[in-house]
């Protein structure tokens, strides 16, 4: 039986000729990351076991871009476990206020991660880097802290999904529009313990970008992890980042898949999850008109230079509706740089939105954007669960750059389609 | 061997309502269990006593990778959660730092809130003790067991290295 790209990476990092579904592995690693709030926690339980020293500093990613720029004491302290840590065990590839970024933009643009990489991350949508055809997968601190002593850690090889991608996009769809329309067909948990491994002549319509997307909310399907193949596109996008040997796994033909489905690109609408589950999705026709308060565009879902791009293009020469709160956050100091040599970030502020420096705040109801009771916000974020974006009886419905940006003028949930 | 009270809850259970990410900026465990739960169940923590038990549906414990997530529980003092099903982030974190979690649709389906429940951890039998039922929950593979015997990941990996020394 033939194995998956997913299979064949975690073979080849566990020094196996194969491995099929189900089988207990230890694999090397070739990134482990942490953030803010997951770091602290790791730190914690790696000193109180005993351990001091981390098993290769060049191979260890800390990024403090959750609370920061600090929100307040607690948070500055747990930023400062994080930067001494960092500096005593000369963490190469640590990331503090003024170079940081949200993490999953970070990472590829910084070239720290790529194909064939095997990463995990104590962070849920560390998935995202399958984009790049690695095994990338979200796990917890104390994992983080095995990682970081090993070198490597354990895994239990998934069966895959296999997503066919057929056709092209329409005007105003994007990569955000498949995964929420993946994730309402297959539900929160349809891909629980699995991978998710997309493939078919539609891959090479979507942009490094769209695949970033799509990869990143493989969890909100209940995924071990999301992967794309390895193309031109993928090659290109590395090209003077990535400086370490690129390997390239492709699925053997006779790879074995528990389930198969087909998503045709040119049939989709601008999609839109509703409270409180990434799986409530509707198209953006049936629910147009929702009342909103607030339009956050931006995260380490969608805050990437295109997502910027899609942005502005709707907002250029248009104004943010009376009483609605657009906050626009760039991923990175790149993005947020490029925002600016572009003319963006000039469209964003005379269009009436705020601009943030890099960090996931409202994504997780952090800072830099909280909700009140109530309020209900358009987001191009990853999460609708209760309470995420603030309090309890706050609302996020989930949606692409271009619907975001569409609704903030709006002034309710809307289609970009309908725009003048 | 464990027993006690059962706090019940449905499908899908996050992260972010075992523990909102409002409280992530102070981690300590202590810290965390006063506000395990309150967004779906504002009375849990004045409720729960030590040993008690939460029962899941499909899903426990999806989203975030946060590790407060079950940090929190175990800290309000819950001893194990039963569910349906786990996500699998949360599945790793709560055998990482040793807390015992069962995996048994039927028992999740049946036991009720507010029922005395009884857990063999050696056996994997749970006996609901107010309806007298009995579940079978799924046995963890030899090498799971291996972290859990040594308490968690970490004792593990410290074991193994020693063994390697």
């Amino acid at each position: 039986m033939g194995m998956t790209m997913t299979q064949k990476i975690l073979a080849a990092h566990a020094g196996l000729d194969s491995v099929k579904a189900g089988d207990l592995i230890e694999a090397k690693l070739d990134i482990v990351l942490g953030n803010d709030v997951t770091t602290p926690v790791a730190i914690d339980v790696f000193e109180k076991a005993g351990f001091d020293r981390v098993f290769d500093k060049d191979k260890i990613a800390i990024v403090l871009d959750h609370y920061t720029p600090c929100k307040d004491i607690k948070s500055a302290e747990l930023c400062a476990t994080a930067r001494n840590f960092a500096r005593k065990h000369s963490i190469t590839h640590f990331y503090d206020v003024g170079q940081v970024g949200i993490e999953h933009a970070l990472l590829p643009e910084k070239g720290i991660v790529g194909p064939g990489d095997c990463i995990i991350g104590a962070d849920s949508h560390t998935c995202t880097y399958g984009a790049l055809g690695a095994f990338s997968t979200g796990v917890g601190s104390t994992d983080m802290a095995a990682g970081m002593i090993a070198g490597e850690n354990w895994f239990k090889v998934p069966a895959a999904i296999k997503v066919n991608l057929v056709g092209k996009f329409n005007k105003h769809v994007s990569g955000k529009d498949v995964i929420l329309h993946l994730i309402g067909m297959i539900g929160v948990d349809g891909a629980l313990y699995k991978s998710i491994e997309f493939a078919g002549e539609g891959v090479a319509e979507l942009s490094m970008d769209d695949r970033f997307t799509i990869a990143n909310m493989a969890i909100e399907a209940g995924g071990k992890n999301g992967i794309f193949p390895v193309d031109e596109k993928t090659l290109d996008y590395i090209k003077g980042r990535f400086t370490r040997p690129v390997k390239i796994y492709e699925a053997d033909p006779d790879a074995e898949y528990e389930r198969e489905v087909t998503i045709d690109l040119s049939t989709l609408k601008p999609t839109v999850s509703l409270p409180h589950l990434p799986s409530n999705t509707k198209t953006v026709d049936e629910v147009k008109g929702m009342p909103i308060d607030q339009v956050v565009i931006g995260s380490c879902t969608n805050g990437r230079i295109s997502d910027m791009r899609i942005a502005a293009e709707i907002l250029k020469g248009r104004k943010v509706a009376d009483g609605i709160r657009c906050i626009v956050i760039p991923a990175t100091q790149e993005v947020y740089m490029q925002c600016i040599t572009e003319g963006l970030t000039e469209i964003f502020i005379t269009a009436g939105c705020a601009v943030s420096t890099p960090t996931c705040g409202p994504c997780l109801g952090g800072h830099m954007g909280c909700m009140a009771a109530g309020e209900r916000a358009v987001t191009t974020t990853n999460r609708n669960f209760v309470g995420r974006m603030g309090h309890v009886k706050s609302e996020v419905i989930l949606a692409s750059p271009a619907v975001a940006a569409a609704s903030a003028v709006a002034g309710c949930v809307a289609d970009p389609n309908d725009l003048n | 061997m464990v027993q006690g009270k059962v706090f019940k809850y449905g499908d899908n259970v996050d992260t972010d309502v075992i523990i909102p990410a409002r409280y992530l900026n102070a981690p300590s465990p202590a810290e965390l269990a006063k506000h395990c739960m309150e967004d779906i169940d504002a009375d849990f923590v004045s409720n729960v006593k030590a040993g008690d038990i939460m029962v899941g549906g499909a899903n426990f414990g999806c989203g975030s990778s946060r590790e407060h997530a079950p940090i929190s529980i175990r800290a309000a003092g819950i001893s194990c959660v039963i569910a349906a099903s786990f996500a699998r982030i949360f599945y790793r974190n709560a055998i990482n730092i040793g807390f015992p979690i069962l995996e048994c649709p039927e028992a999740a389906e049946k036991i009720n809130a507010g029922d005395e429940v009884t857990v063999d951890f050696d056996t994997g039998v749970i006996t609901d003790l107010t309806t007298g039922e009995t579940f079978k929950a799924t046995a963890f593979p030899a090498f799971i067991n291996g972290i859990i015997e040594n308490g968690g990941l970490l004792p593990y990996l410290k074991a193994k290295q020693a063994k390697e020394n």
